[in-house]
């Protein structure tokens, strides 16, 4: 069966699909009527929703949730995304599992509140200080939205990681037909109950299990580095290396989440697009382009893009910023050779495919 | 429950100062604890950033060492992410007050089921002795080096009148009252605030001819007056008073509560 829905009904649907049972939000333009609309989903189900005071507060109240075992999320914009940097950074050096949409909107500063855009890109990889992997999804329709949406529980739940799904402000309110069929659902691993003596001890995976709140596990969580008893050792430097380095090490190990890529056509001519745009330059698939269009954009899908740019002689990466995600293409062509050309469009107004195809030329 | 029932031995020495404050209001926290026979296991403390953020990771409890100023917001979603947990902030005046006010204000005025006690040193003990807006008319701090001329933030006061349960200023020279102000907040649904002012002898009292604790204790006594006779208007004085008391004890209904009639936790 499929269901007409907006971008933000079916963030809102497969996240209560995905078992989300805590939000807390704030209001802003482009995400107010997801954060409506989960109130009123939430009390359905038998979760919990909270207005917070600022983005401060939502951010960080979605990270406590997961300590209380819930899945759990937030959404916003532009400010209030730049906002919850801090949080999202205590949520990966802490590995609490929390997923953050934002839906991007024209900046800096205030900027378009009503107007699309893909300006946060390097944002949502690199806005908090520190080093620290993440995992960013960017949908290209609203069936994707939906789909990616579950993923990105399943991606923070799994590797125990903040995750950010990148919509725009067009695709949260564009309706489209969405299908609910099968999806498999992951959960993090728990501790039983009982003492933990090593909490940040990881398994194969590199993966901690998960210590829930009122089990009797008796951890200490803390945003300082840690060793795998979770005691502050912010003064050695082995402790701290070893820790970042695992954090990334869990990444590389779940490449079979993390690597998700479409191509289509085979042209020589590739065009590089995600998100709103990715959807644009399906249309130019016809006119004899190749399309590489990742729907995880971080960690960047060094593999696709080099096995894609090798069949390729000249390649345009197109998006709705300065020219950001060209900055990633480009290292990756430095190595192969290849021209890479950057297509930025800002404003907030979509082009024409003929439009995007006359800017290439 | 023994002392070494309540804290980690295993995690001593400690961080704090000889002459600290912190360490008699952690026993009389678990003294309260054991006096009220309370299960650890059953409690989840949740602290900014600071020298008292750090004292939770002393406890066998679970405990969340979080960022500075999100405490009482990250123990908001604990609470509600498992309604059935004792969560408890502990923090320092900085964090609470301070950068994190806006959090103070609003779990105060939802009556959010949390405990709170606020350690009011007067200054930023970790970072060296800053001026916080709980430092009182005149005393000296690394950036008002000519002594206090900003005004004092009644803490205590703001969150009684924005209708929370519970609150009450105590110091450590009432460290009796302190034990059994946490008592009192223990078995109240809603919000419940404690702020006790305390010896920074480091950075503090050594720059106010208190270096000896001893004589800051002297000092919090000497100074102290009874919310009873001063009224609410305690937080107005230009001169170093510190109003103890009880400034709210009420039984109105807690967020979890009223988050439940309106139909959340439970499917439908
Ligand atoms: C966002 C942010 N700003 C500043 C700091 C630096 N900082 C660490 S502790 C602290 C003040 C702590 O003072 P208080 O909360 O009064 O606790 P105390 O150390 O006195 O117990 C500050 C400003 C920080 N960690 N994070």
């Amino acid at each position: 069966m499929r269901r007409m829905m907006t971008g933000n009904q079916a963030v809102v649907e497969a996240a209560v699909r995905a078992g989300c049972r805590f939000f807390s939000g704030y209001p802003i333009t482009p995400v107010s009527d997801l954060m409506e609309y989960m109130a009123r989903r939430l009390a359905q189900v038998g979760g919990v929703f909270i207005q917070m005071e600022d983005e401060l507060g939502a951010i960080t109240a979605a990270i406590g949730a997961s300590w209380a075992g819930k899945k759990s999320m937030t959404a916003t914009s532009g400010p209030g995304f730049s906002l919850m940097q801090e949080g999202i950074g205590y949520a990966a050096m802490t590995e609490t599992p929390v997923v953050v949409v934002d839906s991007q909107r024209g900046g800096p500063s205030t900027g378009q509140p009503t107007m699309p855009s893909q300006g946060d890109v390097l944002q949502a990889r690199y806005g908090s200080h520190g080093d620290y992997p993440i995992a960013v999804l960017a949908p290209s329709d609203i069936q994707e939205v939906y789909d990616l949406t579950i993923k990105a529980f399943n991606i923070a739940e799994a590797l125990r990681t903040p995750v950010v799904l990148l919509m725009d402000a067009f695709m949260s309110h564009m309706a489209e037909p969405v299908s609910e069929g099968e999806y498999e659902i992951l959960e993090r691993k728990v501790h039983p109950p009982g003492p933990v003596e090593r909490p940040y001890e990881p398994g194969e995976d590199l993966v901690p299990p998960f210590p829930v709140f009122g089990r009797g596990n008796l951890v200490s969580v803390t945003g300082l580095t840690h060793d795998e008893k979770g005691v502050p050792r912010p003064e050695d430097n082995r402790v701290h290396a070893t820790l970042i380095r695992r954090l990334f090490g869990k990444f590389e190990r779940r490449k079979d989440l993390l690597e998700d890529v479409r191509t289509m056509g085979d042209g020589r001519r590739l065009v590089i697009a995600y998100g709103m745009m990715g959807r644009l330059a399906e249309a130019l698939v016809d006119r004899g382009y190749r399309l590489l269009r990742p729907r995880v954009l971080w960690p960047a899908p060094t593999g696709p893009l080099k096995r894609e740019m090798a069949e390729a002689d000249v390649v345009y990466v197109v998006e709705m910023n300065i020219g950001k995600y060209s900055l990633v293409v480009k290292r990756v062509a430095e190595e192969l050779g290849i021209e890479v050309h950057s297509i930025s469009i800002l404003g907030g107004r979509i082009p024409t495919p003929s439009e995007l195809e006359a800017m290439m030329e | 429950m023994s002392f070494w029932d309540f804290f980690r031995r295993e995690r001593w020495p400690h961080i704090f100062c000889p002459g600290c404050g912190i360490g008699m209001v952690l026993n009389a926290l678990w003294k309260a604890f054991e006096e009220t026979e309370q299960e650890p296991e059953k409690w989840a403390f949740v602290s900014g950033i600071g020298c008292t953020a750090r004292a939770p990771a002393y406890m066998r409890v679970d405990s969340l060492h979080t960022l500075h100023g999100r405490a009482i917001a990250f123990a908001t979603g604990l609470k509600l992410g498992n309604p059935e947990l004792n969560v408890m902030v502990f923090s320092g005046d900085g964090d609470i007050a301070s950068i994190g006010g806006n959090h103070l204000i609003h779990a105060a005025r939802r009556n959010m089921d949390l405990k709170v006690i606020m350690i009011n040193n007067g200054i930023y003990g970790m970072t060296g002795g800053q001026l916080s807006p709980t430092t009182l008319p005149g005393l000296r701090t690394t950036t008002t080096p000519m002594g206090n001329y900003d005004y004092t933030m009644g803490t205590a006061e703001l969150v009684a009148h924005l209708g929370a349960n519970f609150s009450a200023r105590w110091t450590t020279a009432h460290i009796v009252m302190v034990k059994e102000a946490i008592k009192r907040m223990i078995p109240k649904e809603g919000f419940c605030f404690l702020e006790v002012v305390s010896q920074c002898p480091t950075n503090f009292g050594r720059r106010n001819r208190m270096e000896d604790p001893r004589k800051m204790l002297q000092f919090m006594k000497e100074h102290s007056v009874h919310v009873s006779r001063v009224g609410q208007l305690g937080a107005y004085f230009e001169e170093p008073v510190f109003v103890v008391g009880t400034f709210a004890d009420r039984d109105r209904k807690g967020y979890v509560a009223r988050l439940r009639e309106a139909g959340y936790f439970e499917s439908f």
